[in-house]
């Protein structure tokens, strides 16, 4: 069962956790995109603006919960030797109805995802979440675990294509917010721009954390010196 | 695996591997199949549902490439290509969807200012679909918009998303030929630094299709 430990041993949570941290984790604490740095190749390619985020976000997260709930479904009728081959049929079964979706409602940002949609199949959140809980954990659970990394997925590239369209284009969802006097830092919308981005929101996230670590240090340390005066 | 991890005692003593079950390869077999006719079966309804919608977009999309690239007409007829000659009806029986179509476009004054041609080839990663305006009679091009294509962002993609390369289709006369750096003459065209291979299919396309197409468009147009 060590196939795609990366995943498996980073992503899983005891049989206990509560529903709620199912859902949770993907969120912030095990966000797969800004703690695990999955599926950086969406991250990085389609954020250049916030409507392709969206989009982008809304058929990752679609997928994965389809796949989850369809491959926590029928887990014990899948013989181990072919399990990766029929995960992968059914992610890929879901990401042709998305993109069929996707043509048919907004045939404008799905030329403009371009490649990327069909790539969905490869997205090693995706595959890494049915590896590491959908395949061994039962229904509601696994859907819970796939919003939670499916949201944790679209914040992430909704942080992305916010600040990389507000700063490239000078503009939100299309609309101009600095008027016609702003000359957009046109980098950002460019390949390079999403390294920028990335390595930014990278550094605020391991900072927060940091703070965050460091007042829970402060506040034992506190707790402890008081116990020791009281004592 | 988690678990015994998690409870720290199974860590000392490691677990006995569970006696791999017997697996009958046919099962392994019908497990893919059965998946695979599910799959299919799904994405047959998918496609059925979607398809209506998909055509009536690429149709609305072709309008607004048509009238792009003939600098907005005041109408456009269809016509359909036919054993070798233009005409307005397709012959009966045949659907027209399948036959090759241009488009021949007509200023406020009735006169016909040039025909809008679709082509197609194998761009850097997938098709390249795109519609260009000609004019047979001035032998210039109108216009070239690309409808489709999967080249590589950043790159490729600036056959369509570079206003200077589009731009230059404006009045270019074909046959075009590809040149790097500047363009002296009104055949060149400058192909794109780092997107050699989507430019030379953009103009490649475009010989092509009017060394097939074009005897026929200047045909019609000295009928009427």
């Amino acid at each position: 069962m060590a196939e795609l430990s990366c995943h498996a041993s980073m992503m899983t949570t005891s049989k206990d956790a509560p529903p709620r941290e199912d859902l949770a984790k993907g969120l912030w604490r095990q966000n797969p995109v800004l703690v695990h740095l999955l599926g950086l190749c969406p991250t990085l390619a389609v954020t250049n603006s916030v409507a392709n985020s969206v989009v982008m976000g809304v058929a990752t997260f679609f997928v994965l919960v389809g796949s989850s709930f369809l491959v926590s479904t029928v887990r014990r009728w899948i013989p181990n030797e072919i399990r990766i081959a029929s995960y992968i049929l059914i992610i890929a079964t879901f990401v042709t109805v998305a993109e069929f979706g996707l043509q048919a409602l907004v045939p404008d940002i799905y030329k403009a995802l371009g490649p990327f949609v069909a790539l969905i199949v490869v997205n090693c959140i995706i595959l890494g979440r049915q590896e590491a809980f959908a395949g061994r954990n039962p229904v509601g659970r696994s859907v819970l675990d796939a919003v939670g990394m499916g949201a944790g997925f679209m914040l992430a590239l909704l942080i992305m294509g916010s600040v990389r369209e507000v700063l490239g284009s000078g503009t939100f969802l299309s609309v101009s917010l600095f008027g016609p006097r702003y000359e957009p830092w046109v980098i950002f919308v460019l390949p390079p721009g999403g390294f920028f981005t990335l390595a930014f929101v990278l550094l605020a996230v391991a900072w927060h954390k940091q703070r965050q670590t460091a007042r829970a240090r402060a506040r034992a340390t506190d707790e402890a010196v008081l116990v020791e005066r009281v004592a | 695996m988690t678990d015994g991890a998690a409870t720290g005692v199974a860590a000392q003593t490691p677990e006995p591997l569970p006696e791999p079950a017997a697996v009958r390869p046919s099962s392994l077999l019908v497990t893919l199949g059965a998946g695979g006719a599910v799959a299919g079966v799904l994405l047959v309804i998918a496609f059925g549902l979607t398809l209506p919608r998909i055509e009536a977009n690429r149709a609305h999309a072709l309008h607004l490439a048509v009238n792009e690239v003939l600098k907005a007409p005041a109408r456009y007829d269809t016509l359909y290509v036919v054993g070798g000659a233009l005409t307005k009806t397709p012959p009966p029986g045949v659907d027209p969807k399948k036959l090759e179509q241009v488009y021949l476009g007509f200023g406020p004054d009735g006169r016909a200012v040039g025909f809008a041609v679709g082509a197609a080839e194998p761009g850097f990663q997938d098709t390249i679909r795109l519609i260009f305006g000609y004019d047979p009679r001035n032998r210039k091009l109108l216009g070239m918009k690309v409808l489709e294509s999967k080249e590589t962002p950043g790159l490729g993609d600036k056959i369509e998303k570079d206003r200077a390369f589009v731009s230059q289709f404006d009045g270019a006369q074909p046959p075009l030929a590809g040149v790097k750096g500047k363009r002296a003459k009104p055949t060149d065209v400058a192909m794109i630094t780092g997107a050699t291979i989507s430019s030379r299919t953009v103009i490649r396309t475009i010989n092509n299709a009017l060394g097939r197409l074009g005897p026929l468009l200047e045909a019609y147009r000295t009928e009427n």
